[in-house]
């Protein structure tokens, strides 16, 4: 608890886990919310398989395959990010954390285009069961992305003041940790609902 | 007390306890009319107390709020009410409204006063706790837009804090969403479905946030943490909160007629409404443990703890227990649901509320801290009399709960609903009991206000 009790953490290089403590408990819930999505579609799924496979076929793994390599990169360019402001190149650290954002566009950009293409068919929340997870999963998901994204582009406005340095910079770290988050449970989703059968 | 105008608040805690009392009295009446179906009938009839008892709840409690934002508010903002004059003058007009209503509710029937009130000119009446008359919900609204412009103009021209920004946020949600009563398809489905936007995204979602802002401003005060600290929980506190009880809203919406995606949503979501509640308690503990000083206060302490605690159980692992879809398919509407009904009401708002009036009340009476000693050990044993009374209240009704589903909807050959209620009489006169023991503490609360004046202020004593 000492990040929760302490407002300015001396030492904080090294500290672990990086970024403010509260973050982990936000995590850490964000994660439960996920895991019991994940398994209640798994349970689902394993007495639905054929609906299931059947209608995986008609999701865009292309599209999906794209939003993955997006959010992978751009959870690369987070963590640049973090290194630079780790040496105190503020600057640098606004412009990794910028292409992290361009690729949060993306994302939203490519799944907003997946969903447009579903509703056109005229596909919803009560076609069928696999429908019902996919739709539900990646929109809660969706959301996180752009929270994660509001997050980030709060730590970038901050970092272009100035407001971090070498000494104090668990803000960077503290919206890093949780667009990891994101990016992980896409990296879990991806396979589970798009590819998996 | 730092500012004058807070002063404010003290007649909305005085007329909160005094609608408390009220509350607490149809309560046992009605527990009585359980065992004995036609005591004080046709005076009082079943469904009267229940909306005496219920309606009497809801508007003490928005007293209690109104009160605890009008004493915190200039507070964190660092300046004076905008307007102490128009904070009395809603008050009256809110006090004068909830005793024309409960009267009309005692003095005719019910379709009399929807008739006197003008009820087919706008018909918002006769749905479950939305009972008041519609003239009585515009008067509502109109207090509470005068409350938040108040409140709201003290925070715009003070300091900007987290706990003033959630609290105005839950208060702004509060009055927006209480706009829903006010509409009333003819389609039930319809009905029911905004009909809970108004009562579950009111306790499950915007009060949270109020109960958060007071918790963590009573925890600043008694415990002397770091404001940066406590609002950082308080942050993650209600955005749990928020992400789980705003889609958890679905767990009403189970077989009333709306897509069948609700019971996945309405499961998941509400799965991890107790999460916030359980951060809430681990966030009270710790900063208590942490605390900077030994607060003199000690009842009010005690009234956060306790919030804090029986929040989680009655909301969290009571509202739990029968909030998955496969479970709530045989728990719906039985007793289950109103044990927690009892514990979740009394733990997170009725608590919350006799916390900040444990805090502020002996400030608003002239004490410089806290009540004498004698005052505040009466007031730990209402406490612990009505805290333990609403436990018993709450496995009571849930024996007969448990019992109710069973035997009117698990067994081979179902039994009739009257017949069920026969059988599981046996825990209504428990309750009934609990209830006056509650009732006790009740007295001793109020008790604790007239007994000690007249004796030194507690001090701190040293931690052993």
């Amino acid at each position: 608890m000492t990040a929760l009790t302490q407002t300015n953490p001396a030492g904080q290089l090294n500290r672990y886990p990086p970024g403010d403590l509260a973050i982990w408990i936000f995590i850490l819930a964000e994660l439960a919310v996920f895991a019991i999505f994940f398994a209640t579609y798994a349970f689902t799924r394993m007495n639905n398989v054929e609906l299931f496979n059947q209608f995986q076929q008609h999701l865009d793994r292309d599209a999906a395959l794209i939003n993955t390599l997006a959010l992978i990169t751009s959870s690369y360019f987070v963590v640049r990010a973090v290194a630079a402001i780790r040496e105190g190149a503020s600057q640098i650290c606004v412009r990794w954390l910028l292409a992290a954002l361009g690729m949060g566009v993306l994302f939203l950009a490519v799944k907003s285009a997946e969903y447009g293409h579903h509703f056109s068919a005229g596909i919803n929340l009560s076609t069928n069961s696999f429908y019902m997870f996919y739709l539900s999963l990646t929109f809660f998901h969706f959301m996180h992305v752009i929270m994660g994204m509001v997050i980030l582009a709060a730590v970038a406005l901050k970092a272009r003041r100035g407001g971090y340095s070498i000494e104090d910079h668990t803000g960077v770290e503290t919206g890093a940790s949780y667009w990891h988050m994101v990016d992980l449970v896409w990296l879990i989703l991806f396979p589970l609902v798009y590819v998996m059968h | 007390m730092q500012y004058q105008s807070q002063a404010v608040a003290k007649p909305y805690f005085i007329a909160a306890i005094g609608l408390f009392v009220l509350q607490i009295l149809f309560g046992l009446i009605m527990g009585l009319q359980y065992v004995v179906g036609d005591f004080l009938f046709p005076e009082i009839p079943f469904n009267v107390a229940r909306m005496v008892h219920t309606n009497a709840l809801i508007i003490w409690l928005l007293m209690g709020f109104m009160g605890a934002a009008y004493y915190l508010v200039p507070e964190e903002s660092e300046t004076e009410l905008f307007s102490p004059r128009l904070a009395l003058v809603t008050f009256w007009v809110f006090l004068a409204a909830a005793v024309l209503t409960v009267a009309g509710y005692l003095l005719v029937p019910y379709a009399t006063l929807a008739e006197l009130t003008g009820n087919h000119l706008l018909p918002t009446m006769g749905r479950e706790f939305l009972e008041q008359p519609t003239i009585t919900k515009i008067g509502i609204v109109v207090v509470a837009l005068a409350f938040i412009f108040n409140v709201g103009m003290t925070v715009l021209k003070g300091r900007k804090t987290a706990i003033n920004l959630v609290l105005l946020l839950g208060l702004v949600g509060l009055a927006v969403l209480f706009l829903f009563s006010f509409y009333n398809p003819t389609n039930l489905v319809l009905d029911k479905y905004y009909w809970w936007w108004v009562v579950h995204l009111w306790v499950e979602g915007v009060w949270e946030l109020i109960l958060g802002a007071i918790l963590a401003f009573v925890l600043i005060k008694v415990t002397g943490v770091d404001r940066e600290v406590i609002e950082k929980w308080l942050y993650i506190i209600i955005a749990m909160a928020l992400i789980s009880g705003i889609i958890g809203t679905g767990h009403h919406y189970f077989w009333i007629g709306v897509p069948e995606y609700w019971q996945w949503w309405g499961s998941i979501f509400s799965a991890l409404e107790p999460l916030p509640f359980f951060m809430m308690t681990v966030f009270a503990f710790n900063m208590v443990n942490r605390r900077r000083r030994n607060h003199p206060n000690r009842a009010a302490v005690l009234w956060a703890l306790g919030t804090a605690v029986m929040a989680f159980l009655g909301a969290g692992v009571w509202g739990f227990l029968h909030t998955l879809s496969p479970v709530n398919y045989y728990t719906h509407g039985t007793q289950i649901t109103a044990a927690h009904g009892h514990m979740s009401f009394y733990g997170a708002y009725v608590m919350i509320v006799l916390t900040i009036i444990s805090y502020a009340m002996p400030l608003l009476r002239g004490r410089k801290v806290a009540a004498s000693n004698k005052s505040q050990v009466l007031e730990m044993w209402s406490f612990w009399l009505m805290t333990v009374a609403m436990v018993f209240i709450t496995f009571f009704l849930t024996a007969a709960g448990i019992l109710q589903v069973h035997m009117q909807r698990v067994m081979d050959k179902p039994l009739p609903f009257m017949y069920v209620q026969d059988q599981i009489a046996l825990f209504y006169w428990l309750r009934e009991g609990a209830g006056l023991v509650f009732l006790i503490g009740l007295i001793v609360y109020i008790a604790s206000f007239f007994i000690g004046n007249n004796e030194p202020e507690a001090e701190v004593v040293p931690s052993t």
